[in-house]
């Protein structure tokens, strides 16, 4: 599949688009109603530039679809649940078949032997197994390649170490910024990495760059890839890099990539930057047609000189809307704005600062203090402060620190409101 | 007795900016204390017309607020403070936080304190006989 002439590969495609969209149609009701809408005969579809004219699914589709509105099996079909972010109603919900988690093992096996891991490997797994699709959906890649998995899960640092040592680990896999951690507490403890089988690092579920990849192959004995997914799509094993670290190879016979321009919802020429979309091909217990990402990215059709034909795509730096991602999980400012403002007296003026410390991420929420709710005694402001702290824990899934400042001290715009202050960025490099 | 409360946020120059108001406004401090914890502080003070100090602090964006407390007389000797915190405890009113400061008088110490219900402690101290202040001696 992996070399496939471009035509013979397009007719897969295109197979496989009118067969999902027709049990789209069928099974989905609110896609349904979209196509209605936009009045499309899914029975039409002759070529795949057609797909254009197909409406797009976007993460609210998703969220009003919640919890099972976007499953299309019965649920006795399926197996598994994953969720993007948190505990709150507007997650979104994907289920698996026994098939599409065949499928999805197939698709990280893929993945992984890409990036040149091989039956001999044992791979450490440092991300968290659950809801979120980065620790099983590496598990079960990982073992349908035959390697040997040590499912670590996240946390714990020096024990992954002690892992990493005694178990004679040549893979990891976690968050890139994880790995520089992991980097930093091992050199504390005098690790000496030529003692191990320590070889390879697949990192995803957060944007990174080129020189964090120097940072971290300077601090560990092993060669970086980058990988690519989301739990809408099917999770990681949606792209990947290849040794030729020339874009991520994106598995064509199962997701249709496009570039839209994120204004218009035009479809984009080879090469532009815009906003990624995927029209998945073969799942069946949660399809997506044109699922909008928000990732911005480009598309390159040139087989790569690793031979594969599969379209590479730019590895993601940037996105079309407000969404964070910290420590791996998924944050939007107004989430964080609607827990500030269910507490009496809080004043809607906050500002999200993110910076990097000893590689991990830390959010900190500064909450301006309103008259109505100052007391004089510390201990209720204090109880206040923990009182947001833990409720925003609750909500995102994610710790972070409070800090209460003194009304009208963070600055006043007359546009858009500056709430983020990602300072995060260079620190990768240093 | 009142007391004016001002939110302070824990960088450098948070404290002079309330001071150098209230020196511009020509306001004297009775008596003060600053509670602070990692994260932020509140300035605590007595002075003259506490609500107009208050409402001059607020239109200068600051956080401020009036809270009622007591400045009870304390016999400046061992023993003095204990005794009051004494009659408290027995009639089981607890105090958030106290603060004392001089008197002009000789053999005579004031202290302010917060409590929850000040009408109730107020009458049990006045019932021992103690002096009450209703606004500090200059």
């Amino acid at each position: 599949m992996e070399l496939l002439p471009r035509e013979e590969l397009q007719k897969i495609q295109l197979n496989r688009l009118k067969k999902i969209l027709v049990r789209a149609y069928h099974n989905l009701p609110y896609y349904r109603k979209k196509l209605d809408e936009a009045g499309v005969d899914v029975y039409r579809l002759k070529t795949l530039e057609d797909l254009k004219h197909l409406p797009f699914t976007t993460k609210s589709d998703l969220r009003k679809s919640y919890p099972f509105g976007a499953i299309a099996e019965p649920m006795h079909n399926i197996v598994r649940i994953h969720s993007s972010s948190g505990t709150t109603g507007t997650a979104t919900v994907v289920g698996y078949t026994r098939k599409d988690i065949e499928t999805w093992a197939e698709l990280m096996a893929r993945t992984l032997c890409g990036c040149g891991v091989t039956e001999e490997d044992i791979i450490q797994v440092a991300f968290g197994y659950g809801l979120f699709t980065g620790g099983l959906g590496v598990h079960y890649g990982a073992e349908k390649l035959g390697a040997t998995v040590v499912p670590a899960s996240a946390g714990n640092t020096l024990r992954q170490i002690q892992i990493l040592k005694d178990f004679n680990i040549s893979v990891l896999c976690c968050t890139p910024s994880y790995a520089l951690y992991l980097a930093e507490v091992a050199r504390e403890n005098h690790i000496d990495w030529s003692q191990t089988r320590f070889r390879l690092g697949i990192f995803g579920a957060e944007p990174w760059s080129e020189e964090m990849r120097a940072e971290i192959q300077k601090k560990l004995p092993i060669q970086a890839f980058d990988i690519y997914g989301l739990s809408e799509v099917i999770g990681p094993g949606v792209a990947f890099e290849c040794e030729e670290h020339q874009g991520l190879h994106i598995s064509e016979d199962h997701f249709l990539p496009e570039i839209i321009d994120p204004e218009t919802g035009e479809t984009l020429p080879e090469g532009t930057e815009g906003e990624l979309v995927f029209t998945t091909l073969t799942k069946e217990g949660t399809p997506v047609i044109r699922y909008r990402t928000g990732d911005i990215s480009a598309l390159y059709y040139e087989p790569c000189r690793c031979g594969r034909t599969l379209v590479r795509m730019k590895r993601v730096a940037s996105r079309t809307d407000d969404m964070l991602i910290v420590r791996g999980v998924n944050v939007y400012p107004s989430q964080i704005e609607s827990v500030l403002l269910s507490f009496d007296g809080v004043e809607p003026h906050y500002q999200i600062v993110l910076t990097r410390e000893n590689y991990l991420d830390k959010m900190e929420i500064h909450v301006e203090v309103s008259p109505e709710v100052f007391s004089d005694e510390v201990k209720k402001l204090e109880q206040l402060r923990n009182a947001i702290q833990e409720k925003l824990k609750a909500e995102l899934n994610l710790s972070s620190e409070v800090k209460l400042l003194e009304p009208k001290s963070l600055q006043r715009t007359e546009g858009k409101a500056r709430r983020v202050l990602d300072l995060r960025k260079k620190e990768g490099s240093k | 007795m009142k007391q004016i409360s001002v939110f302070l946020e824990n960088k450098p120059g948070s404290l002079h900016k309330v001071l150098q108001k209230l020196k511009e406004w020509g306001i004297n401090l009775r008596a003060l204390a600053l509670a602070d914890t990692a994260d932020f502080g509140v300035l605590r003070f007595i002075a003259e017309n506490p609500e107009e100090v208050a409402e001059k602090l607020k239109q200068e964006n600051f956080t401020a607020t009036i809270t009622p407390v007591i400045a009870v007389g304390v016999e400046d000797r061992p023993g003095g403070l204990c005794e009051i915190v004494g009659l408290l405890a027995e009639q089981g009113i607890s105090i958030e936080y106290l603060y004392a400061f001089v008197s002009p008088q000789k053999d005579k110490a004031y202290v302010v304190l917060r409590v929850e219900n000040p009408e109730q402690a107020e009458a049990i101290l006045r019932k021992k006989g103690k002096e009450i202040l209703e606004k500090i001696p200059v």
